[in-house]
């Protein structure tokens, strides 16, 4: 089940996401061999095949996520994609779902900062029906107060659930907003609870006759399907919902980070601290994307796994911690993160991990990586794409990321082949640009001491 | 998101698997005598290997809980002549996704990889099966690791919910023991208890195999000898009682200041190898199984927005079978959304779903079934768990009709059997306002 609205949901999915696009390195002929083109009304449309069973994964995937919200209008984006879920004047309220289950189907929705998906998985004789609901939901979805009012606490309690009982994701929270001063990914991406309250009907209203229009979607099939056979569907049922203008992507932007910044939360919940620290870091569309494909490797060489250098010198040899990982994730609209964690054993103080983990990153940027490190980093993220293609609905969310951000078809196939051009020292010039204390944000979550 | 199936992250041990037509099912003898059943898949270049041995975290010794546990988390620190650097250095240069885990019944292994790195995964594959070394650094690490987590759960308002509600409803019977142990027990854990366990545990007697990927009958046999054939014939188990579940109907508070109460629920149930086992999955899905659609969600969530998620699901045990659930309130909402659970249990039990709920569960359970067997990985663990509940090998193309065959008349009565408000026994963490306790 996707996860997509907390802070990390989004890097296990960033790195399964990372994981996900390769190819080995042999075979250059393409990962997933996806088709694709673009109806008359600015729809793209991809199908990625997979004839393992008779099963389609059919998802939509908007240009609009929690960072395209208006300021002190949080959470919109996210509820208006429960929203969705409530009805036109052909499917009554809550009837959509129930429509799909009734057809054997499994349907579901995310949001991001960068985009608002939704998807159904049905077998393949019931594709048509799920694009005639999501087509119709796209032109027609009406709401009123009586609907609204309820979900509003529905969201609310899935704040809670998700944030609120948990310290750990309070603290990530506060990391986010730690991180971007300026740039609407520091907002909270499922909402601050105060402007949830208050988002109204209208709001969502205006929300959905603004960005959900065709050419502001694309359109994503995997499975036991070809283009010839999707074609004449998605021309008769996208196609039939007309464009509309919809305002390009306006945000401000992350400015220089000129100095570290440190948050604490201490909660009774919390038996066992933890650390991590997240530096400011280009992502494939902004800032110094030159090294994205190069932060892939680097992250690959610290945290992957139990030989990255992270788990060999905290873990395995100074027995320091538990577990100890990076994260990374290129596919942003807007400036990314490059994430380290530890978590120390018991009884080892958090300022004797934090220092073991700056002496790892100091030595990777003063010493640099091996030549070696960086071979079987690639070779492992190349094997992990050709693994990827077992599934039928997971290429098809690799795809629908990518291209609701921007980024093309021939990026995802040839990503494989990209990381194979990375080089050792554009890893090294890449931890050198990133790994800077004075961008970073450092979290520590700590038991509340008893009185 | 819309909503998360909040019975997944219960712990379900029975299969929801169901007919394809697509799929082939070989039997697979090597030349060793090692049985595997074989799905020849040619979607990707993948090969999944997937096995369960019984004897899982119910064996655990009395005051050793955590021993299954903390054994087959030792599998991939170190076997053969590698130590577990260099173990660990193999599997991922061959990337391999290995896993080793403890059920309550059972314990499992698995493997996928590229068909490239077949010979190289299944040589790690046995070694860590026959030869894992236990070595003393590789323990304190990896209980260090156990420790870790059962601290980070010890105030985790989730963890504490159900793991009260399962010694509620087990008490005095290893089930009601944490498979993960306690900070108690964990330390006392010893290498000899561990090379014993091992001993005693993966053997060949009762071992069950799925396998899934692009290879021929002729072509696994002899990796099926090479990577289980060095496992001893028998062992030696411990016959486990069955389980006396307790359902008191008692309401058990846990404060915690926490804005949102984290509650479960449940009381006896029924055993997969039950005749009425389908229809009380049947009941179950119009009950509080099938996300939005449920009566439970439809009253608690849909109609009031009590909740982000609610649900029951049936979970079912060697010894053992439960019916359970989950909801998570607002305190100050938590005794009217239990209030709607308990009406809606009681409303099941009395009138049974309607010919029309069951005619939508049906389709629903028979036409989603494919979408199961979405990867190699999870077609090979549902060959594996046909095997362990006894289900048969035709049982792809058969459990579709089982679930057709389900009557109005069962599912009214296997709700009455299944279902009973007074009994349904509840933990509550949080702060929740005006709730009766008993």
């Amino acid at each position: 089940m996707i996860r997509d609205f907390s802070r990390r949901p989004i890097f296990r999915l960033a790195a399964s996401a990372a994981l996900l696009c390769g190819l080995a390195a042999p075979a250059l002929a393409g990962v997933f061999n996806p088709e694709t083109f673009t109806l008359p009304n600015g729809m793209q449309v991809v199908v990625i095949e997979n004839h393992r069973a008779p099963v389609v994964a059919h998802m939509v995937w908007y240009k609009i996520g929690a960072a395209d919200e208006l300021q002190g209008k949080s959470g919109i984006a996210h509820f208006l994609e429960h929203l969705m879920f409530k009805g036109t004047p052909s499917v009554p309220p809550g009837e959509f779902s129930k429509i799909v289950a009734r057809n054997g189907g499994q349907d579901n929705a995310f949001t991001s900062y960068d985009y608002t998906g939704y998807y159904q998985n049905v077998a393949r004789d019931r594709l048509e029906l799920v694009m005639k609901l999501e087509s119709d939901r796209m032109a027609n979805l009406t709401l009123t107060d009586a609907e609204v009012d309820p979900e509003r606490k529905v969201i609310l309690e899935e704040r809670r659930q998700t944030v609120d009982n948990s310290p750990g994701a309070r603290l990530r929270e506060q990391m986010r907003a730690a991180q971007y001063m300026n740039s609407p990914y520091g907002r909270a991406l499922i909402g601050w609870e105060q402007e949830m309250r208050g988002l109204t009907t209208a709001d969502a209203i205006a929300w959905h006759r603004k960005y959900y229009a065709p050419n502001n979607a694309v359109l994503v099939v995997g499975g036991d399907i070809t283009m010839k056979e999707l074609r004449p569907l998605a021309e008769k049922y996208y196609g039939a919902v007309p464009a509309r203008a919809v305002p390009q992507r306006q945000r401000a932007q992350e400015p220089a980070q000129q100095a570290a910044r440190r948050v604490t939360l201490e909660s009774a919940q919390v038996r066992q601290p933890s650390w991590q620290r997240t530096y400011l870091a280009p992502s494939y569309m902004r800032g110094a994307i030159e090294h994205a494909y190069a932060l892939q490797v680097l992250s690959e060489i610290l945290g992957g796994g139990a030989t990255g250098r992270l788990y060999r010198a905290l873990v395995a040899d100074k027995e320091l911690a538990v577990g100890a990982s990076s994260y990374y994730d290129a596919m942003g609209v807007d400036l990314s993160t490059f994430g380290v964690s530890a978590s120390p054993r018991i009884g080892v103080e958090i300022a004797t991990v934090e220092a073991e983990v700056n002496k790892v990153l100091a030595e990777l940027v003063e010493k640099g990586v091996t030549a070696d490190e960086v071979a079987r980093a690639k070779s492992r993220m190349q094997d992990a794409a050709m693994l990827a293609r077992d599934s039928f609905s997971g290429p098809a969310r690799l795809f629908g990321e990518a291209l609701s951000m921007g980024r093309t078809v021939e990026d995802v196939e040839q990503w494989p082949e990209r990381i194979g051009q990375v080089t050792p020292e554009q890893v090294n010039e890449a931890a050198r640009y990133v790994l800077r204390e004075h961008q970073s944000v450092t979290g520590i979550l700590l038991p509340k001491p008893t009185s | 998101m819309k909503f998360i199936r909040l019975a997944a992250l219960a712990f379900a041990t029975f299969l929801t698997a169901a007919s394809a037509d697509a799929f082939e099912i070989e039997r697979v003898t090597s030349p060793g005598g090692i049985e595997a059943w074989l799905i020849r898949d040619r979607t990707a270049p993948v090969l999944a290997i997937q096995a369960a041995f019984p004897g899982g975290s119910a064996q655990d010794p009395s005051g050793k809980d955590g021993l299954a546990n903390l054994m087959v988390a030792l599998l991939d620190e170190g076997a053969g002549p590698l130590d577990a650097q260099a173990f660990k250095t193999k599997i991922e240069d061959n990337s391999v996704e290995f896993s080793a885990e403890a059920d309550r019944d059972y314990l499992t292994v698995g493997l996928r990889a590229l068909n490239t790195r077949r010979d190289a995964a299944v040589e790690l594959l046995s070694l860590a099966l026959a030869e894992p070394r236990f070595e003393p650094q590789a323990i304190e690490r990896v209980r260090g690791q156990v420790l870790v987590q059962i601290q980070r759960d010890a105030e985790n308002p989730r963890s504490i919910a159900w793991r009260t509600l399962w010694t509620t409803l087990f008490p005095g019977h290893v089930y009601s023991r944490r498979a993960q142990g306690t900070a108690e027990t964990v330390p006392v854990l010893a290498r000899d208890d561990l090379v014993a366990f091992h001993r005693a545990g993966l053997v060949r007697d009762g071992m069950k195999i799925g396998v899934v990927g692009d290879i021929t009958a002729d072509e696994l046999k002899p990796l099926l000898d090479r990577a289980f054939g060095k496992l001893p014939m028998k062992g030696a188990l411990n016959s486990i009682p069955e389980a006396k579940t307790a359902s008191p109907g008692t309401t058990t508070v846990i404060r915690r200041p926490i804005p949102q109460s984290v509650v479960t629920f449940g009381h006896v149930g029924l055993k997969r190898d039950d005749p009425d086992f389908y229809a009380a999955f049947v009941v179950n899905y119009i009950l509080g199984g099938g996300g939005l659609g449920s009566r439970l969600m439809e009253e608690v969530r849909e109609k009031r927005g009590l909740a982000y998620g609610v649900s029951s699901s049936l979970s079912t045990l060697a010894r053992a079978g439960v019916i359970v659930g989950s909801v998570g309130t607002e305190n100050a909402q938590t005794a009217t959304s239990l209030d709607l659970i308990r009406k809606e249990w009681r409303r099941m039990r009395e009138e049974g779903p309607t010919e029309t709920e069951l005619k939508n569960a049906k389709t629903y359970l028979t036409g989603s079934f494919p979408l199961q067997l979405s990867s190699t990985g999870r077609i090979a663990r549902t060959l594996v768990n046909m095997q362990v509940e006894n289900l048969g090998i035709d049982y792809l193309d058969k459990r579709n009709s089982y679930i057709e065959k389900v009557t109005i008349e069962d599912a009214r009565r296997v709700a009455r059997r299944l279902l009973d408000p007074d009994r349904l026994t509840v933990v509550v963490v949080g702060d929740p306002a005006g709730l009766p306790v008993n």
